[in-house]
């Protein structure tokens, strides 16, 4: 079909035209780093029992999000979902208070009321998901919507999963976009499996980016465990719709390399296909490429990798030390008052 | 202050917002061009342009959904259904997104979706129903019920300047055949302030909406038995004015709860019960109920008749409180 590949980035000097210096690909670097460690230590955490309920995981997809983030303006503003720690680590949500979330402490940007990855901070220009899902596909149109009327220079993100794609919100949404070349971008997390179910049985298509065509709006695949190509694609989408272009799906490709959730451990996913993808594994090609093309030396990396270990360390440290919220805190903000409207985006 | 139907209200509070406050804006289905199907949008186009009257497509969701991002972005949006029975198709965009974004993550949600609701001209099953009580379980929304032309006007400026997700239920009866004098100037009617429809000393009825007119209907053939009705309108049901319905109980002692949505579940029953929880000691008869039967809104006129609660059966009610 006439969806369009995405060719990987080569060298340093591609990505310099991308908009990319050098401590610009470290930042990368570590952000992926801390991606997967905040998630591999969340896992460690649960298993302590000191994480109540379910536990989610991003692994496999932590190059999608941040690539995808870091090609954000500041200004933009997005609706990342559960396998997209990388979008709140990259728009620089503290590790610390994520911990606190997650284990249900009054610090936690939900203050306890959620759990896991529904959470948000709206300073940092993300909105908290719902479960259901892809319920934040017509949110994030709708603040492109606002973007529209104002004039004003600004794009939203909205991700869904291909399995969530079969859900009628997933079609309002992009057909309203379409309709109205709304300056937002469609990103599709397609990590091959929807809990149990593959997606020969989500849509009878090749690609999912082919839909595009049918709300008249451009589509392109991009392996998703390709930081960099992520990073061209999303951003290139993102400064089309800036510039009045409309909406732009972009579907990046990946393997949920753990179960649909901590509980679940895919035994119906084929072991081939795991072992195939954990030689693409996101952070090590992008670690390969510092290596290869901008010097990254031992050193560097060791101070990376240590001042992460650090970071994360002190978090969970934080976030223990957090309380669990109050009983009485229960019915607080069931209803707004006037004064919530000082938020940054309430003018 | 001059004479205005129902419908001049609600479109004049709008208009008057949309001027006041650039923030606002209008979407739905074909709100702009056609004015709306009940017309409360005539005009509006022409005056505020394409982009602040949203023709949608054919996408409850997207209405909905879309006005809840647009809300956390800074506007005001008023989404119209074109008749409140399609809300069924923006469910999860009220109830799982908007209710609860400010509880959890901080984030208010300020929307009004106006819902064309109510029988009483064979619409059928899907172009009738008051699915109010729906929405009143279910908490972060609130639900705004007027009755008459000059709060149909204040209660919509309150609900477009509150900071919560609302759902704005006219009814479809009331937009031509009730008109009465609306002020000129702009004003707001608080939400969760029952009105005292007409005073009385005997029976209370409690009721919102289109039921407020038959209420009174019968109240006037209930002046011959000497019976003095008092008529407390809610004005919303969510959240509901409990205090002012205690009052009204406590000074009458008798009370009828009376919906136009079906029985089950309906809100009447937490009216019902609430006075029993706290006011069962000034009580001198049984709470009573009269609500649609359960079943879906018929189409044909005996049947649409035998669903929707009538002067003859409130006045009947009436008279066994009296007499009780
Ligand atoms: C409307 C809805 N139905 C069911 C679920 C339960 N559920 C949670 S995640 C999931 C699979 C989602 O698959 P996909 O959209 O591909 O996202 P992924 O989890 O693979 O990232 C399901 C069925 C849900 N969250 N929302
Ligand atoms: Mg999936």
């Amino acid at each position: 079909m006439a969806v369009r590949e995405a060719e990987p980035l080569g060298s340093l000097r591609e990505v310099k035209e991308a908009g990319l210096d050098r401590e610009d690909l470290l930042g990368i670097y570590r952000n992926l780093l801390i991606t997967r460690g905040v998630e591999e230590r969340g896992h460690i955490l649960y298993r302590q029992g000191k994480i109540p309920g379910s536990f989610y995981t991003g692994r496999g997809n932590e190059a999608s999000a941040v690539g995808v983030a870091t090609a954000m303006g500041p200004d933009d503003v997005g609706t990342p979902l559960h396998r997209d720690m990388g979008v709140h680590v990259t728009r620089g949500v503290e590790p610390w208070r994520i911990f606190a979330q997650y284990m249900g402490r009054a610090d936690g940007p939900t203050k306890g009321k959620d759990g896991n990855v529904h959470m948000a901070d709206s300073k940092l220009g993300l909105l908290a998901m719902v479960s259901h899902l892809p319920a934040m596909l017509p949110v994030a149109v709708g603040c492109a919507l606002a973007f529209r009327i104002r004039q004003e220079p600004r794009v939203a993100v909205g991700w869904f999963g291909e399995g969530a794609a079969a859900r009628g919100d997933a079609h309002e949404a992009m057909n309203l976009a379409g309709v109205r070349r709304l300056p937002v971008v469609f990103i599709c997390d397609n990590n091959q499996w929807a809990y149990s179910t593959p997606t020969h049985l989500e849509y009878p298509i090749e690609h999912l980016a082919d839909r595009a065509a049918a709300y008249g709006f451009d589509g392109v695949v991009v392996d998703g465990t390709d930081v960099l190509a992520v990073y061209r694609e999303a951003k290139r989408a993102i400064e089309k719709a800036r510039e009045g272009g409309g909406p732009t799906l972009v579907e990046c490709q990946t393997l949920r390399m753990e179960g649909h959730a901590v509980h679940d451990d895919a035994f119906y996913v084929p072991k081939e296909l795991f072992e195939r993808w954990a030689e693409r594994d996101p952070l090590e090609r992008f670690r390969s490429w510092l290596r290869e093309n901008a010097e990254l030396s031992d050193d560097e990396e060791e101070e990376i990798a240590g001042g992460v270990k650090r970071l994360l360390n002190e978090a969970i440290r934080r976030a223990d030390e957090s309380p669990l919220p109050d009983p009485a805190s229960l019915l607080e903000g069931v209803y707004a008052t006037p004064e919530d409207l000082d938020t940054p985006h309430h003018k | 202050m001059a004479e205005k139907t129902y419908l001049q209200a609600i479109s004049d509070g709008l208009r008057e917002e949309m001027r006041r406050d650039e923030r606002v804006f209008v979407i739905g289905e074909d709100v702009g061009v056609y004015g709306g199907a009940f017309k409360v949008t005539l005009g509006f186009q022409e005056e505020f342009g394409h982009w602040r009257v949203i023709d949608a497509p054919l996408s409850e969701t997207a209405i909905v959904g879309g006005a809840t991002g647009a809300a956390i972005m800074g506007m005001r949006p008023v989404a119209e259904m074109q008749f409140a029975d399609f809300v069924s198709c923006a469910w999860d965009h009220l109830v799982t997104v908007a209710a609860k974004q400010r509880w959890r993550a901080g984030t208010p949600v300020p929307i009004v979706v106006r819902l064309p609701s109510g029988g009483g001209f064979s619409g059928g099953p899907f172009h009738s129903q008051n699915p109010e009580s729906w929405f009143a379980h279910v908490p972060g929304l609130k639900c705004v019920c007027p009755a008459t032309p000059e709060d149909a006007k204040g209660l919509l400026i309150s609900a477009i300047q509150d900071p919560n997700p609302v759902l704005y239920f006219e009814h479809k009866h009331l937009y031509r055949r009730i008109k009465a004098e609306v002020p000129d100037e702009r004003y707001t009617t608080p939400l969760g302030k029952a009105r005292t429809h007409l005073e009385g000393d005997d029976v209370t009825v409690v009721t919102w909406g289109a039921m407020v007119y038959t209420a009174e209907e019968a109240s006037r053939e209930l002046d011959g038995d000497g019976v003095s009705v008092e008529i407390v309108d809610l004005r919303t049901v969510l959240p509901w004015d409990k205090a002012a319905v205690l009052e009204s109980v406590r000074k009458t002692s008798k009370v009828l709860v009376l919906h136009e949505d079906t029985r089950t579940g309906g809100f009447g029953a937490e009216i019902a019960a609430t006075i029993a929880e706290e006011a069962f000691e000034d009580l001198d008869a049984p709470v009573k109920r009269i609500a649609a039967p359960d079943s879906p809104v018929p189409f044909s006129p005996p049947l649409e008749k035998a669903f929707i609660p009538q002067v003859d059966d409130v006045v009947q009610g009436l008279r066994e409180l009296a007499e009780y």
